[in-house]
């Protein structure tokens, strides 16, 4: 078997060896050229002393068996000590960026959630929302959001109904109305911008996350 | 097999108790045998709004205890036959009974009566927890008040997580001048944010003060616009519809009149 493409690329480190493995071409042509490499062009260096060995699977998604195949092969060469295998954890991936609840936070009631948090519904005077990441609520904000309770400072909070009894962003508390200029639309969000508290209509999220979808029209 | 109300509001002096004297009076007064229960147990009141106060033998605590049967704790109306009282203690507190004392008090009355309203105490803890234990359903009391909504959105949130589930809301004593005039906050603002289903609205009535004052409910008085509002109310317990009441509609009428006869 000829192996002309590149696939698999050894790199020397200090104290061992790195696999690159490519992560767009067929995973069964990626372990044929792996094989084939092990067993003939690189044998000569591929023996001797033990070798720790870190495999990086670029941004290819295995499956646990796939996973086994690959350590099958590596392992026939009995020097080969496999250290580490890096790739993206499926679940992971499969994770949407927010979470999505519905239902009334009612004055007492406090509703946590470790990220990023889409609620439908309201929140009352005495409620609280309390997030890691960010806070966005269709509905009614009348009582108080944290987001960013962890210290993340580009936590944002938007509300459909923006109203709150009290805001908090990371370690910064903020109350209106005197703090904010008011604002005559119906959705805004709050936001940290060096480090105080700023208020701006939905419309001009795009312009502090980038990094959304951002939709751009036909 | 009959059915518990409880009538409760988390904050004190909204109304609970009135409430629950002229809507068990009113479900009397359209021929359903009701049993009222006081659970406000150290502070109670309804036998005084009800004016029985003078005909108490035993109370709660006694039957939760054993000291008597349910029976001979429960003080029969002045005025309907099929209309009961049974009286809290005055003299012990909330921990005396426990909810399942209470509840299977509650239990044996609906085995008895159509309908079982119990009066709910302020506050959000064993007295109340007491009160909801046998309850099939709930009746939340607020006024046009911030702080009143604040206490009734924090007791329907205790409601919805317990069996209960959604309650009901009265809202009382709306003044519709001051409503007007921007001074108090509007039932639709309430409703807004309690978002729960409205089954009456009560308008201030200075014939309540009187009429609790003389150990009569007001819904006896067809003079009082309070005691209309508890009859809807009443009526809209029982599953008739009934529209709201139009709060400014019969001083208007009656204001007409006056300066019809040039007395306004």
């Amino acid at each position: 078997m000829a192996v002309k493409s590149n696939h698999v690329t050894i790199k020397g480190i200090k104290d061992g060896l790195v696999f690159l493995l490519d992560d767009e071409c067929e995973y069964e042509e990626l372990l044929g050229e792996l094989r084939y490499k092990l067993e003939h062009s690189h044998q000569n260096i591929l023996t001797g002393p033990i070798i720790h060995v870190d495999v990086k699977l670029g941004s290819r998604r295995i499956t646990e068996e796939q996973k086994q195949r690959m350590l099958d092969i590596l392992k026939q060469k009995g020097n080969l000590l496999i250290r580490s295998v890096e790739f993206p954890e499926p679940e992971q991936a499969q994770v949407p960026p927010y979470k999505i609840m519905c239902g009334m936070v009612r004055s007492g009631q406090v509703l946590h959630h470790d990220g990023d948090l889409l609620f439908l519904g309201d929140v009352n005077p005495g409620g609280s929302i309390l997030c890691t990441g960010d806070i966005y609520i269709l509905g009614a904000l009348r009582g108080m959001a944290h987001a960013g309770v962890d210290g993340n400072e580009d936590s944002i909070i938007a509300a459909s109904h923006f109203a709150p009894t009290q805001l908090r962003i990371a370690e910064q508390i903020s109350r209106p109305p005197d703090e904010w200029e008011t604002r005559e639309t119906s959705m805004e969000f709050a936001f940290l911008q060096n480090g105080a508290m700023q208020i701006d209509k939905i419309s001009n999220i795009v312009r502090l996350r980038p990094d959304f979808n951002v939709f751009k029209g036909v | 097999m009959g059915e518990a109300i409880v009538v409760t509001s988390g904050k004190g002096g909204v109304g609970k108790t009135t409430t629950s004297a002229n809507i068990g009076t009113a479900l009397a007064l359209l021929g359903k045998k009701v049993c009222l229960v006081d659970t406000d147990i150290g502070l109670r009141n309804l036998d005084v709004v009800m004016g029985l106060e003078n005909r108490i033998i035993y109370d709660l605590v006694d039957v939760a205890e054993g000291r008597c049967r349910l029976n001979q704790a429960l003080v029969k109306d002045k005025r309907f036959d099929e209309l009961y009282m049974l009286p809290a203690a005055q003299t012990k507190d909330k921990n005396a009974v426990s909810p399942e004392q209470v509840k299977d008090i509650v239990l044996e009355l609906k085995k008895e009566y159509e309908y079982v309203i119990i009066d709910c105490p302020a506050g959000i803890e064993q007295g109340f927890k007491n009160a909801i234990a046998g309850a099939d359903k709930a009746i939340v009391v607020t006024t046009p008040e911030n702080a009143a909504v604040r206490d009734a959105d924090r007791v329907i949130g205790l409601l919805e997580s317990s069996e209960i589930g959604s309650p009901k809301l009265v809202v009382n004593r709306i003044r519709p001048n001051l409503v007007k005039s921007g001074d108090m906050l509007d039932i639709e603002d309430v409703i807004q944010v309690l978002n729960i289903d409205l089954i009456g609205i009560v308008p201030d009535d200075e014939l309540v003060i009187k009429a609790a004052n003389s150990g009569e409910p007001t819904v006896m008085n067809p003079d009082s616009r309070a005691a209309i509002a508890y009859r809807n109310i009443a009526r809209r317990i029982l599953g008739d519809t009934v529209p709201l009441m139009h709060l400014d509609q019969k001083k208007g009428m009656f204001s007409k009149f006056k300066k019809i006869f040039g007395m306004g």
